[in-house]
């Protein structure tokens, strides 16, 4: 792959304040972003990811490090001379236009000719089912139109790369749900590489095609959402992706030793030593006492859900863990506290965490 | 250090031409200050520091009468005023829209629209009529006219803290048995006090400070501070002028400074 | 609606009306009413030594733009007045362009300071709004005069090789209005700033606005109320100014307002100084309703 990324923050860092008080909001991050990509920036709020999209936007400027677009090191750009555009989380439609007019700005600011601004326009208006509200005032509209519209205008002067500063927050489920396949709908059509900043891991897990896990001003671990679910490096990604169960255990020759002596061999290499372990819930299985390769523990108490269980269990060495057990057809009461089981799980569901 | 930062509230020569307003707004005030200080007897000169025009103005018989007038004019204007405010507030912002209450609020700000040379002449008509009819000659006049344009500042900052003010405080206090009357003398009113001390202060302000209805209003030998300046910066322009106007000013900054931090206090 | 309900109600209208009637009645003396008298003077016949007598007449209100030649009796347009007028309409109107001219900025300036430094600099704005006009203007005669400050340091710097006699022309006018009423510019364009949003500035550059285009093109159109709210504050008491023009413009380059003062005055011609404020009166409210019209249209949003 020689072709430059769309984007790519190489160290960038940002500090708010000065001197003593400086807030280091970006800590040395660096990511490419491959162009068509629908890029997802996750993490809890104040992680720095929306830091880094106003960094790629040029709203905010590094502290040090630098910005590329399409190669280019945009860093001293302001942000009316980057090729890209930003869809608000509030929106931000100019109250005083109209819905046409809000879709056009940009491309007047870029002085296309009037024929053309008038054509993309609708063009865009069409691709976001608006074109029977282009002469509404913005405040006429409700909050999934205003959205359109904040997409039609970032998407009509045909940036580089669309950002999404968590777009979809300020609607209600069905609504957000309904966009989240729109966003990917319009990122499909349109080949414009897409940064999307959320903290919704489901949002992220279904529209994104790669994932970049941000804690602390940090990127933690960038991959696919199967990889990112998968296969956690460190003990927050597997912690604010999903459920996890954290274990301690000690690798020696490609196997993972657990308290009370019991041995899994591993699927992926790691060094020999004390490591945590991370285990989904739904890869778990309960299996009688004493089955070879399995976990013994105490069943705490279960949560009832419908399609499943969750059982609590403790550990020999005290570890609190979590499984999840399909519920019987028949509707039978599952595991009962106090007893005491196995715990089996397959050697692909170990995941060695690096912290 | 951030580099090549860019501020999008940040609009290119701005801050220079604000700063530059801050400064033109305050250095005529401040050289007027700085030569009522001034030993010498031009304002172009500056010939060492004393007192010689406070002294002068102090013993000046004149600005003594003007200032005592002054005094009673915004005392009796500001304290009528603000007592008709508080009332009218009361009945246009504590309760649901009476019919009328817009003809009511035009009434009200009425003297903040005309133009006051306009109210002026109106009032010269008017009181030139009635001083012939009566042969009164008194302050009245001019307490009326300062009491009626002085009822909008006072009205403005104690609706205000009315519409501000926690409408369960009334209720509860209905809930214990308090009548109206005692409702509104331990509840509301101490509630609404900062605000009407507000008003005061700036219908005590407006009234010190104006010129023109004065003007148009006073009988012969009735000047008040700001006529009596007026007439002295027509003849020629001495220290005494500055020595009064600084005293005027300080007093207008005082009462504004406690208007600020009585306003502040409940934000 | 009960019985009860009603009369609680009427009780209540009742009591709204009481409480409003001091300043109803102090306001209809010492405001209102006499500004009914004055529209009636407006056609009675000038007394010989000041004051009216009554006998009915609109030579007042056609004095204003005519004048009736000595010798033959023909009308002719009276320049005096139409230059008096030209000159207040003109210098209220440069008041009010170059009051927003200074007068924005230094509002934008106060709304982009962190938060707990504001109500500072609105106070600095604050104090000479209040600060007795007749001492501001004075202030002003004294830093313009040919051996005021501003001479001192324009000669100083080597800008001008002679003083400026600027006292008593219509520059000096200006200077003095313009000094004066901004502080009522820049109180409405802040009201209307603070509220303004700043992302629309971010997603104004985020769609390639130069900074004019954000300015011309986001901003003004967003905070046109308060634009248009400070014009008219600034135009209407410019347009009624006295004491300025009388302190810095001297006895000759009179404005509508002094004019209207000499004809009780020297002038001895009080039909016509009722005549000529009821015409201000009239300017002034037309002013207010096209605000108010435009207030109704505008309050949509924002």
């Amino acid at each position: 792959m020689t072709e430059a990324p769309a984007v790519e923050a190489r160290s960038a860092v940002k500090e708010f304040g000065q001197g003593e008080t400086a807030v280091r909001a970006l800590d040395t991050v660096s990511v490419a972003i491959r162009k068509g990509e629908f890029f997802t920036l996750l993490g809890p709020s104040g992680c720095g990811k929306t830091t880094l999209l106003r960094l790629i936007a040029g709203f905010d400027s590094t502290t040090s490090g630098a910005i590329l677009i399409d190669g280019e090191d945009v860093s001293e750009l302001p942000p009316n001379r980057r090729p890209v555009n930003t869809v608000f989380q509030s929106y931000a439609l100019f109250p005083h236009l109209t819905v046409a007019q809000n879709v056009a700005f940009g491309l007047e600011m870029l002085g296309r000719p009037k024929g053309e601004v008038a054509a993309r326009t609708a063009e865009m208006l069409a691709l976001v089912k608006l074109d029977q509200l282009a002469g509404r005032k913005t405040s006429q509209l409700s909050g999934g139109q205003q959205q359109r519209v904040a997409l039609a205008r970032a998407l009509a002067p045909r940036p580089k790369v669309l950002l999404l500063d968590e777009p979809l927050s300020a609607l209600d489920l069905k609504l957000r749900k309904e966009m989240q396949g729109e966003l990917k709908r319009l990122q499909l059509e349109t080949g414009i590489t897409f940064v999307f900043v959320t903290h919704d891991q489901e949002e992220a897990l279904t529209m994104s095609d790669r994932i970049g896990v941000m804690s602390g001003g940090r990127i933690l671990q960038i991959g696919t959402p199967r990889e990112i679910y998968a296969h956690p490096t460190n003990r927050f990604v597997a912690d604010f992706i999903g459920e996890t169960n954290f274990l301690s255990a000690r690798v020696r020759g490609g196997k993972a030793v657990f308290g009370g002596g019991v041995e899994v061999p591993l699927s992926r290499p790691a060094a020999d030593g004390d490591v945590t372990i991370a285990i989904r819930p739904e890869h778990m299985r309960l299996v009688p006492q004493g089955m070879a390769g399995a976990l013994s523990g105490t069943v705490s108490h279960a949560i009832y859900f419908g399609t499943d269980s969750h059982v609590h269990l403790k550990l020999i060495d005290g570890t609190e863990i979590v499984v999840r057990q399909q519920t019987d057809p028949d509707g039978s009461g599952g595991p009962k506290p106090g007893a005491v089981l196995g715990v089996s799980f397959p050697p692909a569901a170990v995941q060695v965490l690096e912290d | 250090m951030a580099r090549g930062t860019f501020t999008v509230t940040r609009l290119p020569g701005f801050n220079g031409i604000a700063i530059a307003v801050f400064v033109a707004l305050y250095a005529p005030i401040a050289m007027l200050v700085v030569n009522s200080f001034n030993a010498g007897d031009s304002i172009a000169i500056w010939e060492g520091t004393s007192l010689r025009w406070y002294e002068r103005a102090w013993a000046n018989a004149q600005v003594k009468d003007a200032t005592l007038r002054s005094l009673i004019i915004a005392t009796t204007a500001a304290t009528v005023a603000t007592i008709a405010a508080t009332m009218v507030a009361l009945a246009t912002t504590r309760k649901k829209p009476f019919r009328g209450q817009t003809a009511v609020y035009v009434a009200i700000n009425q003297p903040l629209m005309v133009p006051e040379i306009v109210t002026a002449v109106a009032l010269l008509i008017f009181f030139a009529t009635i001083k012939v009819a009566t042969g009164y000659q008194g302050l009245g006049y001019l307490i009326l006219a300062h009491t009626a344009f002085c009822i909008p500042f006072a009205y403005l900052p104690i609706r205000a803290r009315l519409e501000g003010m926690d409408m369960t405080l009334e209720t509860a206090a209905a809930d214990l048995y308090a009548t109206h009357w005692r409702t509104f003398r331990y509840v509301t009113l101490p509630l609404m006090a900062p605000g009407i001390l507000a008003g005061f202060m700036l219908a005590f302000v407006t009234s010190l400070d104006d010129v023109v209805i004065t003007l148009f209003v006073k009988s012969a030998g009735q000047d008040t501070l700001p006529t009596y300046l007026l007439g002295q910066i027509r003849r020629q322009v001495t220290g005494e002028v500055n020595a009064i106007s600084t005293v005027l000013l300080c007093l207008t900054v005082a009462l504004l400074t406690t208007f600020f931090l009585l306003t502040r206090k409940k934000s | 609606m009960s019985l009860a309900e009603a009369r609680r109600e009427r009780d209540q209208v009742r009591r709204s009306w009481l409480l409003s009637l001091p300043a109803l009645f102090l306001l209809a003396i010492g405001a209102i009413g006499p500004l009914f008298i004055m529209v009636v003077y407006s056609f009675l016949t000038p007394g010989k030594y000041g004051n009216v007598e009554w006998i009915f007449s609109t030579d007042a209100w056609r004095g204003i733009i005519f004048t009736k030649d000595i010798f033959d009796e023909t009308l002719k347009l009276a320049d005096a007045h139409l230059t008096i007028f030209w000159r207040s309409v003109k210098l209220s109107f440069l008041t009010t362009v170059f009051t927003f001219v200074v007068g924005f900025p230094t509002a934008w300036f106060i709304a982009t300071q962190p938060p707990r430094w504001r109500p500072f600099w609105l106070f600095l704005i604050t104090i000479p709004f209040w600060t007795n006009l007749l001492i501001r203007t004075f202030a002003i005669n004294q830093i313009i005069r040919t051996e005021g400050l501003l001479n001192t340091i324009l000669l100083k710097v080597g800008i001008i090789s002679t003083p400026l006699n600027l006292l008593y022309t219509d520059t000096a006018v200006f200077i003095g209005m313009t000094y004066v009423y901004l502080p009522l510019m820049v109180l409405p364009l802040y009201a209307a700033i603070d509220r303004f949003d700043h992302r629309l500035l971010e997603a104004g550059y985020d769609l390639y606005a130069s900074r004019m285009a954000v300015l011309r093109r986001i901003i003004f159109p967003i905070v046109k109320p308060g634009i248009v709210a400070g014009s008219i504050l600034v135009f209407i008491p410019s347009l009624g100014a006295y004491v300025t023009p009388r302190i810095l413009g001297g006895g000759r380059n009179m404005m509508i307002g002094n004019f209207i003062e000499l004809q009780f005055g020297q002038g001895r011609n009080w039909p016509l100084g009722a005549a000529l404020s009821v015409v201000l009166l009239l300017i002034v409210t037309a002013a207010l309703l096209v605000y108010v019209k435009f207030a109704n249209r505008e309050g949509g949003h924002g």
